[in-house]
């Protein structure tokens, strides 16, 4: 090639629009930030809520609904991306409004930074789910992590926090270290790191199959690190309970999100041939964190570790959909399968916000609320968020008509279509399990006398949220359909390349 | 008439009521929420009448359909319809509904609108449950309906109500999950989750039964039957009355519709192989249940555990497979309602007053009560299965069907005739007759208006349904008869 063929050509940007977009404005607010004066952040703050919305609708304008690649074939947008994308949007604003209040009665964490590092998160996040290259899958992965370990220790004084941030990042230095080491495998045993050309060179039969199963052993380790799943849990229980709960929240929902788009990048679209030995890990590490999770959680006297190990069981169960899309040789039911599992992640955030949002309206001004007995009598504080809370428990405990029953349904149709009855009953009988302590939580709430008859104030947009949150829940809950064709069109248009 | 979707008004018309009660909110609405709540409940009972006044009862075949699609993904429908084995059931329950919002009038003094509403809602999954001809929709108001009771138990319950509610509460989702397994791995083999079509899917021996013992784990814990019954004393002694009644008139009723809607026409092949485990553990519960009711010190146990025999008797005629069987055992269903659940509401009538449910803190109540004692002893003759009252016909055409059956399986549940009259009317004898035992006794007020209401409505239902009770069964005729007609083939390919 000589200089003069080569050309230099700029990549098509429009289609990352919305990242540029995000990342543009998160520089624009830090720089406003500094010469901010209010003490409360109110215009960083709707600066970061209107960045949010400026995103949504630039992908919405954006997207097209076809497969198109750009940065040579590095970043990729399809309607999977697209949907999931707006979904993280949608949680990230929740979860900074629901927190405003409990940000602004803590004096350590109402900076600029609190937003601008959930800026950062979010686009982390946004390069998660558009990767179609493994470098692009670990910068996204890296850009939310760092940010999120920030955001745990941002309540400098609190040694707990402190703490978790410690454990957070260290272990979390150990997971991206895994995923490095397999992605070199996997680039040693086919010579690409690109996730479309991998699984297009797989599919002709290309590459040394040992070094890619060993890859793949560590690519695996790497993405149940990042969502939280046994053996590779430790850091949940640990970093849900010691950041300050707006983190927590924030953890806890959109994060989700980003890490199913990175098993399906990472698994499905790229590893697809190789779903024979990535199904049976996934299954062990499904029937291990549904077992860890659900007992250990059984066990908690403090909510916030609770939902960490309720978290827990929930990736596990999730992964269930992962782990049976591909029958022996078969992949007609991989979209029945992936999309069961896409929903269960999406409608799993959403009772999420809803539950970690009610621990946020407990708590005030030096005031944490913590325990599960601090929800004691919420019925007769407040009867709205009670019936928020218990919508949210019910949903998580799979009892209809709320969300998570069809959740858990469409995951466990997918299970018993692949052949494995027992893997189903198991997962019900995990499910009892966990009904337990879900319903000591409504017990707790309705059951027993208030503890504490503090008013719980709140301001008006975080009623309003609040309530749509609830009635999300359950009116998604008695009409699922809609979400349950739009996950599954949207993942069909995604993976139909190998089909 | 035909316009109206009836079965839809009979499930939201209670379940929106509910949701309106709620919004009064606080306790110094409780007035008003009392009386939205009523009006909702009779509202639910009037759009539920037409289905008995514009029924056919020549035809088998569902009537007042509802069709229309909810979760096209998996090809669920949101599909009603009643036949003579539901229709029943549909009218009962709003009428049961109406009873439970008057019961809990007075009594009821914290969280009022709540209490309510949580009746009105459930009464509507109750309603939903019924007339369900999707088994998603089935399973949805199934699981749904423990969500009210749950609360109910759990907030206006007695001492160890958070237990009892717990129990419940697990034990019936333990049973219901393993049902919904088996719902997913017909749909898998059927692509639709339409029960009627499952009546007609070939299924293998084997198959049938794995799919009989899942649908069993649901249903037995429901009905309930030895030895998952454990659940239901617990439940009932804890629950406030309302509770009680309705679980007694309805909730116990669900299981045993179970069976007939679901294990028998799906499994027929499975049912006849084990129709003697069903048999024999349907005689378990009718006598040794019956034993275990004579030794209890506790009203509402004694008759909590009178009512697992009572559900015994039901299973047992469903299993003989024979047209006299099925129809007493529905029979048998209905008179429970009415009966059950009046006994209930006089435990509950006694414990308002001096909050105790121990037969021996009792003694000469009809010194002070004669109104209330006349009504208790004919209820309690009802219970024990007086000819005259409800609870004969049912158990008599029981009997009858059993005795072609097998004489001993005839014998053994015969002995409830014996059994019955001797819990029941000795808890009579020993709270109601004699002298007045202490002073709460003899503070004792006779029954109130409301009161007087209740039972006389109840007392309507169980003498008329004693004395006249061709309405109640020509209605399940040939529903009945379609059935067993369909049991009799082999699923088998």
């Amino acid at each position: 090639m000589t200089l003069a063929e080569m050309q230099f050509v700029l990549p098509e940007l429009r289609i990352a629009s919305a990242e540029i977009f995000v990342l543009a404005m998160t520089c624009l607010i830090l720089i406003v930030d500094l010469f901010v004066k209010d003490k409360r952040r109110t215009l960083v703050y709707v600066l970061t809520q209107l960045t949010l919305v400026g995103a949504a609708a630039t992908t919405m304008a954006v997207s097209t609904g076809d497969i198109s690649y750009t940065f040579s074939n590095m970043f990729v947008s399809d309607s999977m991306g697209d949907t999931l994308k707006l979904m993280v949007y949608l949680s990230v604003f929740a979860v900074l409004l629901y927190s405003r209040t409990y940000v602004l009665d803590r004096p350590q964490m109402a900076k600029g930074e609190f937003y601008v590092l959930s800026l950062f998160a979010t686009l982390g996040m946004m390069v998660m789910v558009s990767a179609n290259h493994f470098l692009t899958v670990y910068i996204g992965i890296e850009l939310l992590s760092l940010s999120l370990y920030a955001m745990v220790g941002m309540n400098r004084d609190s040694i707990p926090s402190t703490e978790a941030s410690m454990k957070y990042f260290v272990l979390g230095a150990l997971a991206s270290g895994l995923l490095l080491y397999g992605m070199s495998m996997v680039y040693g045993a086919t010579g690409t790191l690109e996730i479309s050309t991998l699984s297009a060179g797989l599919l002709e039969g290309q590459g040394n199959g040992i070094i890619l199963a060993f890859g793949l052993v560590f690519l695996v380790s790497g993405i149940a690190f990042k969502l939280g799943v046994v053996p590779f849990h430790m850091w949940i229980p640990d970093v849900y309970h010691g950041a300050p709960t707006a983190v927590t929240l924030f953890i806890a929902s959109a994060p989700k999100l980003a890490a199913f788009a990175v098993v399906i990048r990472v698994l499905v679209n790229g590893l697809i041939v190789a779903s024979h030995d990535w199904q049976i890990m996934l299954l062990v590490l499904s029937v291990l964190s549904m077992a860890v999770g659900n007992f250990a959680a059984v066990a908690q006297t403090n909510i916030k570790r609770m939902l960490a190990y309720s978290a827990i069981s929930h990736m596990g169960f999730m992964l269930l959909g992962m782990a049976t899309g591909v029958i022996g040789r078969d992949a007609q039911f991989v979209v029945n399968a992936y999309s069961s599992s896409m929903f269960y992640v999406v409608t799993y955030v959403l009772s999420s916000l809803g539950a970690f949002g009610t621990i946020l309206l407990l708590s005030r001004a030096g005031f944490e609320a913590e325990e599960i007995s601090d929800f004691s009598g919420l019925n007769k504080r407040n009867s709205w968020y009670a019936a928020i809370m218990m919508m949210m428990m019910f949903s998580m405990a799979g009892i209809p008509f709320f969300v998570g029953f069809f959740a858990k349904f469409s995951v466990l149709q997918a299970v018993v279509v692949a052949g494995h009855l027992w893997l189903a009953l198991a997962a019900v009988f995990f499910s009892l399990v966990g009904a337990y302590y879900y319903l000591r939580v409504v017990k707790v709430m309705y059951f027993d006398p208030p503890a504490d008859n503090t008013p719980i104030k709140a301001p008006g947009e975080v009623k309003l949220l609040m309530s749509a949150n609830g009635l999300a829940v359950a009116l998604i809950g008695i009409s699922p359909n809609a979400l349950m064709i739009l996950c599954a069109t949207s993942l069909n248009d995604s993976i139909s390349f190998f089909r | 008439m035909s316009g109206l979707p009836l079965l839809s008004l009979a499930i939201w018309v209670p379940i929106l009521s509910g949701l309106v009660v709620l919004l009064t909110g606080a306790d110094r609405n409780a007035p008003l929420a009392r009386m939205l709540a009523l009006i909702g409940a009779i509202a639910g009972l009037v759009v539920a009448l037409p289905l008995y006044s514009g029924f056919d009862t020549t035809t088998p075949a569902m009537q007042f359909v509802e069709l229309s699609p909810w979760i096209s993904r998996f090809n669920v429908n949101y599909h009603l319809g009643v036949d003579g084995i539901s229709m029943l059931f549909v009218i009962l329950n709003s009428f049961i509904t109406v009873i439970v919002i008057l019961a809990g009038w007075r009594v009821i003094g914290s969280q009022v609108a709540q209490y309510n509403a949580g009746f009105l809602i459930m009464s509507g999954l109750l309603n939903g449950i019924f007339s369900a001809l999707d088994a998603m929709l089935f399973y949805v108001f199934f699981e749904a309906s423990l969500i009210p009771l749950y609360i109910i138990i759990g907030v206006w319950g007695g001492p160890r109500r958070v237990y009892a509610a717990f129990k419940f509460f697990l034990f019936t989702l333990m049973g219901s999950l393993l049902f919904l397994i088996s719902l997913i791995y017909l749909f898998l083999n059927s692509g639709s989750f339409a029960i009627q079509d499952w009546h007609q899917l070939p299924l293998s021996l084997a198959a049938q039964k794995w799919i009989f013992l899942a649908f069993l784990a649901a249903f037995a814990v429901k009905v309930p039957m030895w030895p998952v019954h454990t659940w239901l004393p617990d439940a009932h002694v804890e629950a406030p009355t309302g509770g009680s009644i309705v679980l007694a008139a309805i909730a116990l009723k669900l299981g045993a519709y179970g069976f007939l809607r679901f294990s028998l026409p799906i499994a027929p092949d499975a049912s006849h192989e084990f129709s003697g485990l069903i048999l024999a553990l349907s005689l378990i519960a009718v006598v040794y249940i019956g034993f275990v009711a004579l030794v209890q010190v506790d009203m509402k146990k004694l008759v909590a555990y009178s009512s697992i025999a009572h559900m015994g008797f039901v299973t047992l005629g469903f299993f003989i497979f024979s047209p006299m069987g099925v129809e007493g055992a529905l029979v048998q269903m209905v008179s429970h309602g009415f009966v059950a659940g009046a006994m209930f509401f006089c435990i509950g009538v006694m414990y308002d007053r001096v909050h105790s449910r121990l037969i021996a803190d009792y003694g000469g109540v009809v010194n002070r009560m004669p109104k209330f004692a006349t009504f208790f002893m004919l209820f309690a003759m009802a219970n024990a299965g007086l000819p005259g009252t409800s609870g004969f016909v049912g158990e008599f055409m029981v009997i009858l069907a059993s005795v072609k059956f097998n004489f001993w399986v005839a014998f053994a549940a015969a002995s409830t005739m014996i059994l019955g009259a001797a819990y029941t009317l000795w808890m009579y004898k020993r709270v109601v007759f004699g002298a007045v035992g202490n002073r709460h006794v003899s503070e004792l007020t006779d029954i109130s208006a409301r009161e007087f209401l209740i039972l006389a409505l109840l007392a309507l239902g169980a003498l008329g349904m004693g004395l006249y009770p061709q309405p109640f069964t020509e209605v399940m005729h040939s529903s009945v008869d379609e059935l067993l007609r369909h049991v009799s083939i082999s699923k088998i390919q």
